[in-house]
């Protein structure tokens, strides 16, 4: 494995008018939302620079009208990108020809809808096994694949159905398993469980943190739902009017948002069910430790009860190997937990 | 169609827009008031104004035909259609042809038919497909509709082909769909007979011109549902095919074409309707089948058979109607694991097996395999006796004969003579003014020009005798279509039967609504306009149920609520709802007449239609095309003007 980034997104612009290109030339970095909407363009996404490591979850998070289904349509060149450059796996994919895209999406991409994007006149089976048709892999084969797929999302039974014999929650399973057919790379998720009612949301969520344990792969993923970013990301960005106001690990978001718009985002938030005792340690020198360890990933208010009723001031964390990696300070616990004095 | 092109600005412009047209109308009235003093040259358009358009016309043609080298291209076409026409043809009625198969005993083909029946729509698809067929052959009237079919079988594959192509090109190239459009608009109001006659001379006289006139005449909503289908594809759809990694004929093929199939699939009923519509017609240039029979017999008055013949016609235009529409919504169904093949393909086997079985029953048994004049159960002779009873009889014929003497005395003729009295220029000023009123100058221009060329053309007089038959039988129609619409939209009980009762008839070709027409007035100016007035009522019915029944329910409620009676919940919520959409079928009503006005020209009307009929005759193509076009712009100034009505007025209601 390296380090490269997977994804990297380098100043990336999209501008919706006349002449894009034309007016980007001229205008570049600088220029507000409202400012560029005066010129007659729409600036669906503004000068965003992102990564995405390999094997990890990037959630991008905005409301509607924010630019994050456009950003990452830009990640994917469902749509061209008026400047910048989006580079995945060492290519600028803005280079690559017709047939080399098409190559790139057959490998390395998968991508779930919102409304699912189902083949309506496509039996599950044949829905799920329709990328591997498209590059052409032989019947037998694409059929084994595909029912491996199915059974993977726990639709063994229904490969017969027609998508509107499902329900909603089924249906998405099968983009699912579409979009993991072919055993993509970079798994692109767009508001994946928005269409669906919250207690289906809620265990596919579950069913969907199963498969990407299993899977490891690297997902873009997005959202209109803070609670959900919060839930299933190692990184969220958040998008308003097509820039990223902040991009950092949940913890830090809750912690530390970084602009007033974030800040409203996260207030009426629990911070201690998203802080974890790992981000809250600080370097061991000049403490004194003694006593058992806490976990690093356990979140603050797992620890609650421990919290409230150790005697120490300072507890000492300790990673899953039982490594001591930091000591926390009772108090900023506390302060998480019960609010600040 | 509806010609739409939305300019931004116009809203501004609204304001000064009735005064305007105000203006634009008093003018007219002025002018008509005046029409005493004014000169010549200001009621109509002098004589020597009137350049030989048909001439110039004709020399176009003749250097397209001749020395652009077109005739050869058709022929060419022509040779390759006939040679399909002839393979249907020997098949379906034993026409002298490679393959030299045919005739295929009606017993299999009835048979075929009601297994293509069951597999679409059910045991009543079944029953009414193949009861059809049984009709068809026991009536004795076989060999004539098979002429028919073998024209449709042909024509109706290569309209819905080539409507499909042209449609994916026009979806593809918006700069081919801006040029299409408008030519695919006025191709759907020129009058049939502007179809036939360069059929005729461009390709070969008999089926093959038939089947080019129908395919003409029938591609243009193939075409537009096409481009409608594919641009509806979800975007989703079509990202989760491009993310699947498909190639551009891929996304065609297993993405587009699939996921617009119900678009697809409406175009194609339209066109297999249209198409029973035309081959019908073309009996006027001497295709035989049901039409030329129907022709003939309707000349010589002997409605009995007429009336069988028009039966057999409603059968299959309601057959072909409900199983292509049954095709439209059927959606595919599910096997459970492990079903046998034969099993899974049950219905085709079936059908295999029936065709089978049935020609070889019809080597053994004689009524099986064809039903000769002896034995068919046609009781032509004895209805038009019992038809010949009724109208005779004391009371019936008091009654059309008073209504006869009044509608023509006291209605048709004074509304004749008032509008070819009105001065040419006042007219145009008062479409000109209609068409300010709801879309500004553009529209003033657009509508006004076009009557304005109908003028220049020199066949003013013609054409307002043509435009009087078709007002005054849309009057009659509104008269008595609006209020029974009203009435049957109050309850669904009857709301539904009715609708269905328009569906149906609305898939009756054209001419099948002349036998009552000729039946109760005879051969004369009511008949035409009584012809007219059943046509077009149906549409005026049906658009007015549904737009009636379209209103939201909540509405309702709220009128309910805030304790409106009936009549106060009718006439301040569901009219003014309903409006826009009874526009669109008084729209319908109108094209629907401008095309019947013109078929009844053979019952001898004085109108463009007749003039259109005699140019069949003498080949006279340029003249044929003048004609035409005087019908279409007429048709095309109304479609504007009441379509850009009722985009307004939905605009205003926010729907």
């Amino acid at each position: 494995m390296t380090d490269a980034p997977v994804i990297s997104c380098r100043n990336v612009w999209k501008l919706f008018g006349k002449e894009p290109e034309a007016y980007l030339a001229e205008a570049r970095a600088g220029r507000s939302f409202e400012e560029i909407r005066q010129a007659g363009y729409i600036a669906a996404v503004r000068d965003v620079s992102i990564d995405v490591g390999r094997g990890e979850m990037l959630v991008i998070m905005g409301l509607s009208g924010s630019g994050k289904s456009t950003l990452v349509r830009c990640m994917s060149r469902l749509i061209d990108i008026t400047g910048g450059e989006v580079v995945v796996d060492g290519q600028d994919i803005m280079s690559l020809d017709e047939r080399q895209l098409i190559e790139l999406r057959r490998r390395k991409m998968g991508m779930v809808f919102q409304s699912f994007g189902l083949l309506p006149h496509r039996t599950v089976l044949e829905n799920v096994a329709f990328p591997l048709e498209m590059r052409g892999q032989d019947r037998h084969e694409r059929r084994d694949r595909a029912l491996e797929v199915i059974r993977l999302v726990g639709l063994e039974g229904r490969e017969d159905y027609f998508p509107r014999e499902l329900s909603g929650g089924q249906q998405q399973r099968v983009g699912i398993a579409r979009s993991l057919a072919i055993e993509p790379d970079i798994w692109f998720l767009d508001e994946p469980f928005s269409a669906l009612d919250p207690l289906i949301r809620r265990e596919m969520q579950n069913e969907f943190l199963r498969l990407r344990g299993m899977l490891g792969k690297t997902i873009v993923f997005i959202t209109h739902d803070f609670d959900e970013a919060l839930r299933l990301a190692d990184r969220i960005a958040i998008m308003k009017d097509g820039a990223v106001e902040q991009c950092d690990t949940p913890d830090k978001i809750v912690l530390k948002p970084a602009t007033e718009y974030v800040a409203k985002f996260t207030e009426d938030v629990e911070k201690a069910r998203v802080v974890h005792a790992r981000v809250l340690a600080q370097p061991v020198n000049g403490y004194q430790l003694e006593g058992p360890a806490i976990a690093a990933d356990a979140t603050v208010l797992q620890l609650a009860r421990q919290l409230v009723n150790d005697g120490r001031e300072i507890l000492p964390v300790a990673d899953g190997a039982g490594r001591v990696v930091g000591a926390m300070k009772r108090q900023d616990a506390l302060d998480i937990l019960l609010g600040p004095v | 169609m509806a010609m739409t092109d939305v300019s931004s600005d116009r809203r501004d412009r609204r304001l000064a827009a009735p005064r305007a047209a105000v203006i634009l109308l008093s003018l007219a009235l002025l002018l008509t008031l005046a029409k005493p003093l004014l000169p010549a040259f200001l009621t109509r358009v002098p004589d020597g104004a009137v350049l030989p358009y048909d001439l110039w016309m004709q020399s176009l043609f003749d250097f397209i035909k001749d020395d652009l080298g077109l005739i050869h291209v058709t022929r060419a076409i022509s040779a390759a259609l006939e040679w399909l026409l002839d393979i249907t043809a020997n098949l379906l009625y034993g026409k002298n042809r490679w393959p030299h198969v045919g005739p295929i005993p009606w017993s299999a083909v009835a048979a075929v038919a009601a297994v293509t029946g069951y597999a679409l729509g059910g045991a009543r698809m079944a029953v009414l497909a193949g009861g059809t067929f049984v009709w068809v052959a026991l009536i004795g009237q076989w060999d004539l509709a098979m002429q028919t079919m073998s024209v449709i079988a042909v024509a109706a594959p290569v309209a819905v082909l080539t409507g499909l192509l042209l449609g994916l090109a026009a979806w593809k190239f918006p700069r081919f769909e801006r040029a299409l459009m408008p030519f695919l608009a006025v191709l759907q109001t020129l009058p049939f007979f502007t179809y036939l006659l360069p059929a005729v001379i461009f390709f070969k006289v008999g089926p093959t011109a038939g089947c080019i006139a129908t395919v003409a005449y029938a591609i243009p909503p193939m075409v537009l549902m096409t481009t409608l289908g594919l641009k509806a594809v979800s975007d989703e759809v079509v990202e989760a095919g491009k993310m699947s990694g498909s190639t551009r004929w891929q996304m065609l093929r297993h993405v587009y074409i699939p996921s617009a199939r119900t678009e697809l699939l409406v175009g194609v009923n339209q066109v297999i309707m249209l198409s029973l519509a035309m081959v019908v017609l073309t009996a006027f240039i001497g295709m035989p089948g049901l039409g030329a029979k129907l022709l003939s017999l309707m000349n010589s008055l002997k409605l009995g058979r007429s009336f069988e013949i028009g039966v057999t016609i409603v059968l299959i235009a309601v057959t072909l109607d409900r199983c292509s529409k049954a095709w439209v919504i059927k959606q595919p169904q599910h096997f459970e694991r492990g079903t046998p093949w034969w099993k899974r393909n049950g219905l085709l086997l079936t059908g295999i097996g029936a065709f089978v079985a049935f020609v070889i029953l019809a080597q053994i048994v004689q009524v099986a395999d064809h039903i000769t004049r002896a034995q068919d159960l046609s009781m032509g002779a004895e209805i038009d006796d019992v038809i010949r009873a009724i109208l005779s009889n004391g009371v019936v014929t008091s009654i059309t004969e008073w209504l006869r003497w009044f509608l023509i005395t006291w209605v048709l003729i004074p509304f004749r003579n008032a509008l070819l009295w009105l001065p040419t220029p006042a007219v145009i000023l008062a479409i000109a003014a209609a068409g300010h009123a709801v879309g500004g100058w553009r529209s003033s221009l657009t509508a006004g020009a076009f009557f304005a060329i109908v003028a220049l053309t020199g066949w003013w007089d013609r054409s307002i005798i043509t435009l009087y038959a078709v007002i005054s039988a849309v009057i009659l129609a509104a008269m008595i279509g609006l209020p029974l619409g009203i009435l049957a939209a109050r309850r669904k009980k009857w709301a539904e039967p009715i609708l269905l009762v328009c569906d149906t008839a609305q898939t009756f070709p054209s001419f099948i609504y002349l036998i009552p027409a000729i039946m109760l007035f005879g051969v004369n100016d009511v008949s035409v306009v009584f012809a007219i007035f059943i046509f077009a009522t149906v549409p005026l019915m049906r658009y007015t149920i549904e737009g009636i029944r379209a209103v939201p329910e909540e509405l309702l409620e709220a009128a309910d609520m805030s304790g409106a009676t009936r009549r106060q919940k009718l006439v301040n919520v569901q009219l003014p709802l309903a409006l826009p959409t009874m526009a669109v079928g008084f729209n319908q009503a109108i094209m629907f007449a401008f095309f019947m006005v013109i078929i009844a020209a053979f019952i001898g009307t004085q109108d463009l239609g007749q003039e259109l009929q005699k140019t069949l005759a003498g080949n006279q193509l340029g003249k044929n095309f003048v004609l035409g076009i005087c019908v279409a712009l007429m048709a095309l100034s109304f479609d504007h003007i009441i379509m850009r009505w009722s985009a307004n007025q939905r605009r205003k209601l926010g729907v």
